[in-house]
This record gives structure tokens, sequence and C-alpha cells, in this order.
């Protein structure tokens, strides 16, 4: 598979191991934003193959674990309306809320339809203009675009009746909170490549100088993960702070101008609270007031929410990198995939369910 | 010149009828159930037992220990590239009835037909059925046909029960894995699931994947032939080779390890899965089967598999031992060894 293939090169993951083994003299520790780069840093097993002084612990990069609870009783409380299609990524409708999942409310007689594409949600309103159709727009900045597409097709088609319940995430100052927080332990960072893709990198630049940090974008394959480790260890060897693009076959500096347009036609920048986390100020997207009228909250009345938290669950401090799954008391006792106790054991993504699907430990 | 017919892709053209949709009254019992299955299901399936049209097939059975199983098809779309529900329904129930090494021979066949769903679909469904039980080698004895309103199934629902005779000497379970047994997949892993998969409505993706839906019967014979100590035999349907495998390993407590890199996917099923996010192992097959054999039988089986030809591309792709009993784990690329666990649920696409 072109692309693809030779970044799973055994010989020249082999090679860069070797490097980064080389390079490195003290002890490090580096944070992969994005899920996709845990699971597949668990997946082939990085983890087990780089030199002991170097410790990946994994960041806030996944959508599904940083929804916050109170953004997912209310897409449940609207996709069980009658007059509601309810649309959503695969990977959203296993996610428990307080009490329910979305397969739980489809189960129960709500109309709940899995997407490949936001654009799949528009077609659905232009199919049934008697029916309310709701898309979950959640995700980083690698979402944002086609998500921010759908609103504009629909208000370009005039469609009334499909809306979106936005709760967007931005990565930047995620890693402002990191970083700024008195128990950080992150030395360096991976950036999420498809994120990069998107917005480029000049914005992790400030980030880089402020905080004295190496930021990496860095791909998805073994090769591209073992580049970006390489890339981040090399500068902290040598005590510089820069950002360096390791995933430059896809990532340009201004990343995709056209999709940066659309994202912010249709969204502002707005605190966001984060799952596990808390507020982030200037964290997340939310529909400007020119697209109103395509605000599922403001739409469906859901104010009487509640969330509450499983109390045991440590996915907060996961997600900041201040501890790893396994170290987690519920971790395979309380908390499995099959029952889960947050988002981090349930999501494609998560890193919980990184380490339960795939850890060796677990042998 | 002269052409030759392709037998498998011919069909009879559609009955001639008052209808074009099924209607409530093809399932009430009247004149209208009897054309149905007059002229629509009996002449598809045609022999001297189902022509009866009694309540139940009254069979003459070869000596032997009797194999019976029963299975219940419901896929959305009905047909996709490479098969359709038809020749799932046979297919499958065909595959069950084999894999403990019977030979099956009868068939029952219940639909559930939904008001409204096109004739003419019943009928190319009916045909390839015909088809594959004519392949399969089996007789469809006997059957039941009801109908449901609109909107109370998917357009038709199937269920097949058949049943087949155990020659002497065969003795397969799932809980007869060994340390240093050998772990053979008949070919490649997939492509069933992925084929439904792209063309299910919602995801906007096309692809060239098609359905592996076959018979196993005569590859399980031929298996049988090369290695009557097979240890066991299972077609890896829902839940993929990985559950197979994981069932495997917990019903005889033993580990089995995996050597990633052996494991036949083809290429355009692989990207497929890639861009959804979703891992092959998993995935559903129609027309494949994990046998787990003795070591020294492994080259001879292997072989024997590879000249039939829903075996062409069959390989080893692991070994059974006793460490971490009960779980099956996996040789990396790269030279680690990662968990290949039981999957929670149906494999959803991720977000990015």
């Amino acid at each position: 598979m072109k692309y693809l293939t030779e970044f799973r090169d055994p010989v020249l993951a082999r090679t860069l191991l070797d490097r980064i083994a080389a390079a490195t003299t003290r002890s490090w520790t580096i944070m992969e934003i994005c899920g996709g780069q845990t699971h597949s840093i668990l997946r082939h097993g990085i983890d087990q193959l780089l030199p002991d002084e170097i410790e990946l612990v994994h960041g806030p990069g996944c959508p599904v674990c940083v929804t916050p609870l109170e953004t997912i009783d209310r897409a449940l409380a609207v996709a069980a309306r009658p007059e509601v299609i309810f649309t959503s990524f695969g990977d959203m409708l296993r996610v428990p809320g307080s009490k329910d999942d979305l397969f739980r409310v489809k189960s129960r007689g709500g109309d709940v339809r899995m997407v490949y594409s936001p654009l799949e949600a528009v077609k659905l309103a232009r199919e049934n203009p008697d029916r309310e159709v709701v898309f979950l727009a959640v995700g980083f900045e690698t979402t944002a675009p086609g998500n921010a597409m759908a609103v504009k097709q629909a208000a370009a088609e005039g469609l009334t009746n499909f809306s979106e319940i936005v709760s967007h995430v931005l990565v930047p100052p995620a890693m402002s909170a990191i970083l700024s927080s008195p128990v950080n332990r992150v030395q360096g960072f991976l950036a999420a490549g498809h994120v990069c893709t998107i917005m480029g990198w000049g914005e992790y630049e400030p980030l880089a100088a402020k905080y004295n940090v190496p930021i990496v974008p860095t791909g998805f394959e073994p090769v591209d993960l073992l580049q970006g480790i390489l890339a981040c260890v090399e500068m902290l060897e040598r005590g510089e702070a820069r950002v360096e693009n390791r995933y430059d076959r896809v990532v340009r500096a201004e990343g995709n101008p056209a999709a940066r347009a659309v994202v912010d036609e249709v969204y502002e920048v707005c605190d966001r609270p984060w799952r596990g986390i808390g507020v982030i100020p200037d964290s997340g997207l939310r529909l400007r007031e020119a697209f109103a009228a395509f605000d599922a909250e403001r739409k469906f009345d859901v104010s009487d929410i509640a969330p509450t938290e499983p109390e045991i669950c440590i996915s907060g401090e996961i997600l900041q990198g201040l501890k790893k799954p396994d170290q987690c008391p519920a971790f395979g006792n309380d908390c499995t995939p099959t029952s889960p106790l947050g988002a981090t054991m349930v999501s494609s993504e998560g890193a919980c369910a990184a380490y339960w699907k795939y850890h060796r430990s677990r042998l | 010149m002269t052409d030759t017919p392709n037998l498998t892709t011919l069909s009879c053209p559609m009955p001639l009828c008052d209808h074009d949709t099924v209607q409530l009254a093809h399932g009430a019992g009247g004149r209208l159930s009897a054309d149905l299955i007059e002229t629509f299901i009996v002449p598809r399936f045609a022999n001297t037992t189902l022509e009866r049209l009694e309540d139940q097939a009254v069979l003459d059975m070869p000596p032997g220990r009797l194999a019976f199983s029963t299975d219940t098809f419901v896929v959305t779309p009905l047909e996709f590239p490479g098969g359709d529900i038809g020749d799932l329904a046979i297919n499958g129930t065909v595959n069950d009835v084999a894999m403990c090494g019977a030979r099956p021979l009868y068939l029952s066949v219940a639909f559930v037909l939904e008001e409204g769903l096109p004739l003419a679909t019943f009928h190319r469904i009916l045909c390839s059925m015909e088809t594959a039980a004519r392949i399969a080698g089996v007789t469809i004895v006997t059957g039941d046909t009801k109908v449901v309103d609109k909107g109370s199934c998917d357009g038709m629902f199937i269920n097949t029960s058949g049943v087949g005779v155990l020659p002497p000497g065969i003795d397969m379970s799932s809980a007869n894995l060994c340390d240093g047994d050998v772990v053979i997949v008949s070919g490649t892993v997939a492509d069933h699931g992925m084929a439904v998969m792209t063309v299910r409505e919602g995801l906007s993706f096309r692809s060239s994947v098609a359905s592996d839906t076959a018979a196993l019967n005569g590859l399980v014979a031929e298996i049988l032939g090369a290695c009557c100590e097979t240890r066991a035999l299972r077609d890896p349907t829902r839940g993929g080779l990985a559950t197979t495998l994981n069932e495997f390993a917990a019903s005889s407590k033993v580990g089995i390890k995996l050597d990633g890199e052996a494991i036949p996917v083809r290429e355009d099923v692989g990207a497929a899965c890639e861009i959804l996010g979703i891992d092959p192992l998993y995935v559903a097959n129609e027309g494949k089967l994990v046998a787990v054999v003795p070591a020294e039988s492994a080259d001879k089986v292997l072989a024997t598999m590879r000249t039939h030809e829903h075996g062409r591309n069959a390989a080893i792709i692991g070994r059974v031992t006793t460490e971490h009993p009960g779980m099956v784990a996996c040789r990396t690329a790269l030279g680690t060894e990662r968990i290949v666990d039981m999957p929670v649920g149906e494999q959803l696409p991720r977000i990015c």
C-alpha cells in the first residue's frame, strides 16, 4: 500500500531505533498528543523498543475522550426525541453518558444513525424534510472543516431541519494547559499529524518558545513515529526548543488554507470544558451567531442536564500525561471495554482502550 | 467457435404473477401463498422431497452420527458485491455443519419477507440460493414463508437449518488444541465484512472489494483427507479471525501466538480497513476457515488446501503455546508482541 507499507518498514524502523538509542544520554518524557498515535505506538509495540530513558506519555488528543459528559448527556436527550434523526461518527455511539449511550437510546426506539461524513447528515436532512436531522460535531481541528462545511452546505440549500451539537476542541490551548500545570512532566511533544495537516505548524512556534519545549508534528505509522521521537530527543539533548516538522509528506507550515477558512467562517473560538480536565480558556469552537439557526442546543430545550462522573476514574490525569492507564486501580477490574467508567476506555483512540487491547503486560 | 455458458450465472426468468411486490396475502396461507411457494420457491429448489409439499421432510440418512446446525441471516443491503443474503444463508449453514467434519446433506429454509419487497429481488435471491445449494451439493427439503408488515423487518430475513453425517473417527473440537499445534487460515481475511460495509448507507465509500461467501464442505473434506487428526476447524464469520482464535484459546486453555505478517489480507481490503480505522482481524468472513493441526501435518494440510479453489491463499499464521493460556498474541513486523483480544462489539469507524 503506497504511503503506508514503506512507513512500516522494519529495517528502516530498526535504523531509527538505533539512532534514538545513540542520541539518548538522559531520561526524557515525551507526550504524543493524538490518540491515533497512542494506538499506533501500542499496536506496533514501539514502547517496547525504545531505550528505557525515553518515556512516552499519552496526551489528550482523543476527541471522544475529552467531550464533556454534559455534551454527551445533552446529545442523548436530543437523540431520544421522536422527531429527530440523530447522526454521529461511529466511535461516539458507545461512549457512556451519565446513564446511557447512543446505542441504548437507539434500542429504545431513538433514530440514531452512524455516518462517515457530516455531509451524509445533510443529505439525510434533504431527504427527510419532515424530520429534524442533528449531527454530533465533535473532534479536534481535523474534523472541524467537514463539520463546518456541513453547516455551510445546509445554509446554502436553505435546509431548516439540519443542526449540530458542536463540541469542538483545539490542541494548542490544551498543550498550554498541560505545560503550565505545576505537576507537568512533559518535556517534548509529538504534535498530532492530522491536526497539523489542517492548521499547519505555525501556531506551535509561540508555544515552543514560551515553554522552551520541542514540538514535532508527527505521523501515525511506526517510521513516522520513530522519526518524530528521534527529532524530539535530538532537540532535547541539544537543549533546543523549536517546531520541527517530521510529517512533511502531508503537513505544510500554513496547513490547508481552504479548510481553515471554512472553519473560521462557521465557527468561533470559545472556552470549552474538557472531560476529566475542566474548562480550558479559548480551547473550543462554537457556531458563529450568523449560523445560530444550525445550533441544536438552541433548537432543542435540553437544559436540565446534571451529569455525574464516576469518582474512581482517573482519565483526567491520564489525558494530561500525569498517569498511565495501568496505574489506575479500576483498570481491568471495575473498568473494562465492556463496562467502561470513562471515555478513555471506550473510545477507539482512548489510551485505556489501547492498553487493554494491545499491551503485552496483560499476557 | 461456440461459447460455453457459465452455469453459475445463468438465471431463470422471473415467473409471471399479478404483483410486483410481496403482499401480506402472500403469507396468509391462501391462494397467493400457494402461488408464491409453487411458482417462485419450489422450482428453484426442485427435488422430490420438497415437491411433496408436506409439513415435514422424510429423509433417508446414511449411517453415522448426525450433525445439525441452524443460523439466521440478516444483512443490509440484501445484495452486495460478491453475493447476497441468499447464498450467504446456504453457505453459512453448510459451513457450520461442515466444520465438525460432517458432510452436509439437507437444508431447511425459512423466509420472513417484508411486505413491499420487490418480487424481482426475491426471485434473484432464490436463484442465488439455487446456485449455492447446487455448488455445495445440498438439497433443500423443507421450508416456510411468512410475510410481516412493512417496517417489521429489513426486506428479508432467512433462517436455514442443516443436517449432515459425520464419518467415523473424526472428533474435532475447539477444546482439542495442544502445545505446538499449527494454525492455518484458508485465505485472505476480512473480504466479506468490508464488501458489505463499503456499500452501507452512511459510508460514502466505494471499492472493488467483493464478499468471499462460499461453501467450504469440499475444502473440509480435503483437509480431513490429508490429516484426520485435525484438532479443530471453524469458519471465522462475525467477529472475524480474532474472535475464532480467542474462542479456541479459551476452550482449550492454551495461548496462540500469531505472526502478524503471515496473515493474508487483500491489498484493497487492507486499504479500506486503514481508511475506516478497522482491524481486518475482527472483520467477518463468509468463505474462509481456520484449521488447527498437529505440527507434523501442517505442511501436508497447507499443500492440500492450496490445491483447492477456496484454499489457494492458505497460510500458516501461528502456533499454539502453553504461554498466556486463554489469550492470543501477535508478533508485529517490528518484532514486538501485542494482544489480539476479543472484540467488545461491532467495530466502529473512527472519527479521524
